[in-house]
């Protein structure tokens, strides 16, 4: 088990290192860089003052120095012009769009996304376990066509576009404003009651939105993974005993059927983050989702450094959580081997 | 109080399915009477299962009891209850089901939940149907281990089926449906995917616990031999009807219908005369053999196909989180030759090797030490050193068949495809002769030449295995491996297979190399029989003189456990108990091998040789 742990742990730092390379090199891929393109902008509005800065800026934080010195310096193998500060010491850097570290840029954001996130995964398997035994336990009835119906619409539907829909006539009917995700109000306020209460009422929408796609797709697969294991030969026997249908169906084959969604929180976990951008948009959700998006745009290499590194460590450990659940959970994995 | 403990009137069973409707159970009658064994015999499809599942009413979703009776007289209580008028889901069913009635399945490993330990699963039963606390089922739960024999009852609570061996699983299986004391065992099949020697254990330990808690036993089975050693009472259906019935020794001493005699014959026996042919219940003709006269015989000096000293070691890891590993002699000095134009039978429980040798000779995989010699007329040349032209020769002259008949046919290919996929891969002929070749290999093999455009779902086992033999002979080679070919079919079409792998032979002058475990089938096919244990030869011999004279303890043992279907010669239960057989370094003086030991072959008559321990050669010298 150590000797697991450690193997994999050794891998994991390779990994990231590796990942930590390819996305300094193609964030800096295009010619120039944000304070470069800023510089150039500023002087053709003849602003020398806010040149000098930026010229400063360069310097500080070594941006004339060769792309591979950049990047040692970004991850904190190379003293930088203070000292050893990096990545790895715990410095995110500076975020030349917002003109601030970039750690208060995305402190917010990044707990409030995974907020979010987190509502949608679990509404997604509150709303699809169940409704995925109800069909296949009765699979080609109405019931099940009714069910399939609604999850092909759902996956079919763009999910801003929902979001545009409900913005509009939540509006409309209810009288509530569901951008954002509190009252203007509350923003910069600290956190009191009245504001989480405010948050959690706008987090409906984003999570039905966001969630409504991945809620159709997993009701499709949970209820293929059950069909195939309603047909094994351990769930008669398990009848045979005398179990409640119900009592059958969980211990067994509902579990065999878990599997595969265990093997996937390696993937779901990136997505929090990632996978939410066009909606997090549409309504103007403070998450990290368009902070990436601006960020890539503006070569705000930092920034965007650090964010896709977060998702890449994110992957990396869902990994290693979704293996140690699957052995956990199935002893085969644990105990057999080379069969 | 003399009435049978299960009473079935006139049940029929019908099927609701997208392709149609049909009537599984057709007004089937019997009766299952108190401590007794009732064998249900039948072909697959015949409606044995499903009579066994309409009696627990756990029948598939498309089927329904239409009609008849299923009364079940529960000692303990005064009334017969109507199973058949019983919902499925009901309080009265449930605690029936498991409780009073019990089932084992055929598939000890699928039967099994793979996440769940033994001990969780059986002491489940009992929770269910017993108003008991998880200390008191826990202990039964040791006793019911202890009483189905596994050697560490305590231990076994905590394993995972997929670590224990078919026989455990097995045991484990009784274990489960005997904790509750039910009135009636219901066992599917419960022996045919295990090896003889475990499968005479097996029947042993019900026919024990039968006389012990005076059950009655319901056992469906295709196999004979097994209904003679332990049945009390026969019941022979065909297609959901009962064709005959009666006490077992009416039965098979003079069986009246007319289906039950075919039945009998179709089926290899040991005591069978030479040159005697099996009656498949359905003949197959073969057309068209033997197209250009002669058979197209290779002349060769030696055997035609020769493993000499081959030596296979496997290394496991043991689990994700330990980095133990261990090592697995697979094959040990394994030395076969195969005469051409005859047939060498390799026979080993599973487990025993068969298979990696086979793979060997195929260069499917590569032997640690020792050679493959395959001579094609021109002298031996070693098979793991041809290359290019060589090496595509010697695939066209060697050709598998698969015991699978579902799983090594393409599901995507029609029969057109399948036949002439070899012949496309060696670039044989044009596409008008490749068809005339495709209609001319389903001659051979008895098909209608208009089930080319067909798919393999369209057939049943048996006409997919002979596709399965059609397409090993597209391009005619000159030895066939065939590996447990007839093991998953039926009786009725295992003889029909058998025949035409026999006439194929003698009308192409084929060689095969026949892997089996069934020692009666091998003895029907084969000329010589090598049989294997762990790894080793341990006799190899004509067949005439294996039979009549098995040297080897293990050989022995084997030829014991085969349940014969002649009442007059019934198990040996006293010789099997043991499992030492299987253990060489159990083996008595002069057989027994030291652990790393390889011994070495002996011959005691002309071609008949017995693989002895090196301590007793050193005696001999």
């Amino acid at each position: 088990m150590i000797r697991f742990l450690l193997r994999r742990f050794v891998t994991m730092c390779v990994t990231l290192l590796i990942i930590s390379a390819l996305v300094f090199f193609i964030i800096k891929l295009p010619p120039g860089d944000f304070l470069t393109n800023q510089i150039a902008e500023l002087r053709a509005q003849g602003e020398s003052a806010s040149v000098a800065k930026a010229e400063f800026l360069i310097k500080q934080y070594g941006l004339d120095r060769p792309v591979w010195e950049q990047y040692m310096v970004w991850v904190g193998f190379m003293p930088g012009q203070n000292g050893f500060s990096g990545l790895l010491q715990g410095d995110w850097g500076w975020s030349f769009e917002y003109d601030r570290p970039v750690m208060e840029v995305v402190g917010d954001a990044l707990w409030l996304t995974l907020l979010v996130n987190f509502a949608v995964v679990i509404f997604i398997h509150l709303v699809s376990i169940p409704i995925a035994i109800y069909s296949a336990t009765r699979q080609y009835s109405l019931g099940d066509y009714i069910a399939t119906f609604i999850g092909y619409i759902g996956l079919a539907t763009p999910s801003f576009l929902l979001a545009l829909i409900l913005l509009y006539y939540m509006n409309r009917w209810f009288g509530v404003s569901i951008g954002g995700l509190y009252d203007a109000q509350y923003a910069g306020q600290p956190w009191t009651w009245p504001k989480i209460q405010s948050l959690l009422t706008h987090l409906i929408v984003p999570t039905l939105v966001i969630g409504l796609g991945g809620t159709a797709a997993m009701i499709r697969r949970m209820r293929a993974n059950l069909l195939d294991e309603l047909g094994k030969q351990y769930y008669v026997t398990a009848k045979a005993k005398g179990l409640t249908a119900r009592k059958a169906l969980l211990k067994y084959p509902f579990r065999m059927s878990l599997n595969p969604f265990i093997s996937d929180i390696g993937n779901l976990l990136p997505h929090l983050v990632s996978g939410s951008v066009l909606v997090s948009l549409v309504l103007s959700l403070p998450t990290v989702g368009p902070i990436l998006l601006s960020a890539l745009k503006t070569q705000d290499q930092f920034l965007a450094g650090f964010i896709l590194m977060f998702v890449a460590i994110l992957t990396v450990v869902g990994m290693l959580v979704s293996d140690l659940l699957l052995a956990w959970l199935d002893p085969r994995i644990r105990m057999g081997g080379g069969r | 109080m003399d009435k049978p403990l299960l009473s079935i009137r006139q049940l029929s069973v019908d099927f609701v399915t997208e392709s149609g409707d049909f009537r599984a159970v057709d007004g089937l009658t019997f009766d299952i009477p108190r401590g007794k064994t009732v064998a249900l015999v039948g072909e697959s499809g015949s409606g044995k299962s499903i009579t066994a599942q309409a009696i627990l009413q756990i029948l598939p979703k498309q089927a329904t009891i239409t009609a008849g009776q299923i009364v079940f007289h529960d000692p303990n209580r005064d009334t017969g209850v109507d199973i058949a008028g019983l919902g499925s889901d009901s309080a009265a069913m449930r605690g029936m089901r498991g409780g009073r009635i019990a089932m084992i399945f055929q598939e000890p490993m699928t039967s099994l939940s793979p996440l769940h330990t033994i001990g969780d699963q059986i002491s489940e039963s009992y929770l269910t149907h017993i108003d008991s606390d998880k200390a008191a089922a826990r202990q039964h739960t040791i006793d019911a281990l202890a009483r189905v024999g596994f050697p560490d009852p305590q231990r076994a609570l905590t394993t995972y089926p997929f670590e224990l061996s078919g026989g455990l699983r097995q045991r484990a299986m009784i274990a489960m449906a005997l904790i509750t004391r039910p009135a009636l065992l219901i066992a599917d099949e419960p022996t045919t995917a295990l090896d003889v020697t475990t499968q005479a254990q097996i029947l042993e330990l019900i026919k024990e616990l039968q006389v012990e808690t005076g059950m009655s036993v319901l056992l469906i089975t295709h196999d004979l031999g097994v209904v003679a050693n332990v049945a009390d009472e026969v019941v022979v259906v065909y297609r959901g009807r009962v064709m005959e019935a009666g006490t077992r020794d009416d039965l098979f001493r003079k069986a009246q219908h007319p289906y039950l005699q075919a039945l009998m014959r179709a089926v290899p026996r040991f005591a069978m005369a030479e040159g005697e042919r099996l009656t498949p219940i359905r003949e197959v003709k073969s057309t068209g053999l033997a197209p250009g006269g002669a058979p197209r015989r290779i002349a060769t000096a030696g055997p035609i196909l020769q493993a000499k000293d081959l030596t296979k070691t496997f290394t496991l890891r043991s689990g994700w989180f330990s980095g133990q590993l261990r090592t697995i002699h697979a094959v040990n000095g394994v030395d076969l030759a195969l005469p051409a134009g005859k047939t060498l039978g390799l026979v080993g429980e599973s487990g025993c090797g068969k298979t990696t040798v086979s793979k060997i000779i195929m260069r499917a995989m590569n032997p640690d030490a020792g050679s493959v010699l395959f001579d094609d007329g021109s002298g031996p040349k070693d098979v793991h050193a041809l290359q290019g032209d060589a090496l595509t020769a010697y695939r066209r002259n060697v050709q598998f068949i698969f015991q699978d008949p579902f799983s090594s046919l393409n599901p995507r290919m029609t029969v057109y495809e399948l036949l002439t996929e070899p012949l496309r891969i060696h670039n044989i002929g044009t596409p008008d002769e490749r068809y005339a070749r495709a209609k001319q290999l389903l001659d051979m093999v008895g098909l209608d030449q208009r089930v080319l455009r067909r798919y393999p779902h369209s057939f049943s086992g048996g006409q997919r295995q002979r596709i399965g033999i059609a397409r090993a002979l597209a391009l005619e080679p000159s030895v066939l491996i065939c590996d447990e070919p007839v093991s998953a079919l039926d009786v009725s079409v295992q003889a029909q297979v058998l025949n035409l792998l026999k006439d194929l032979q003698s009308a192409l002058g084929l060689s095969y190399l026949f892997v089996s475990h069934n020692l009666a089938v091998v003895d029907y096919i084969a000329d010589t029989i090598a049989v294997m244990c762990r790894g080793y030869i341990v006799e190899e011999a004509p067949k005439t003189s294996l039979f009549r004279n098995p040297v080897h303890p293990y050989t022995q043992a084997l030829l014991a456990a085969v349940p014969d279907p002649d009442i007059d010669r019934p198990l040996n239960f006293e010789k099997l108990r043991a499992d030492r057989f299987a253990d060489p370094s159990q083996w008595p003086a002069p057989f027994r091998l030291a652990p790393g030991e390889f011994g070495h072959m002996s011959e005691i008559e002309p071609g008949h040789k017995v693989r002895l321990g090196t301590a007793a050669a050193k005696e001999a010298a």
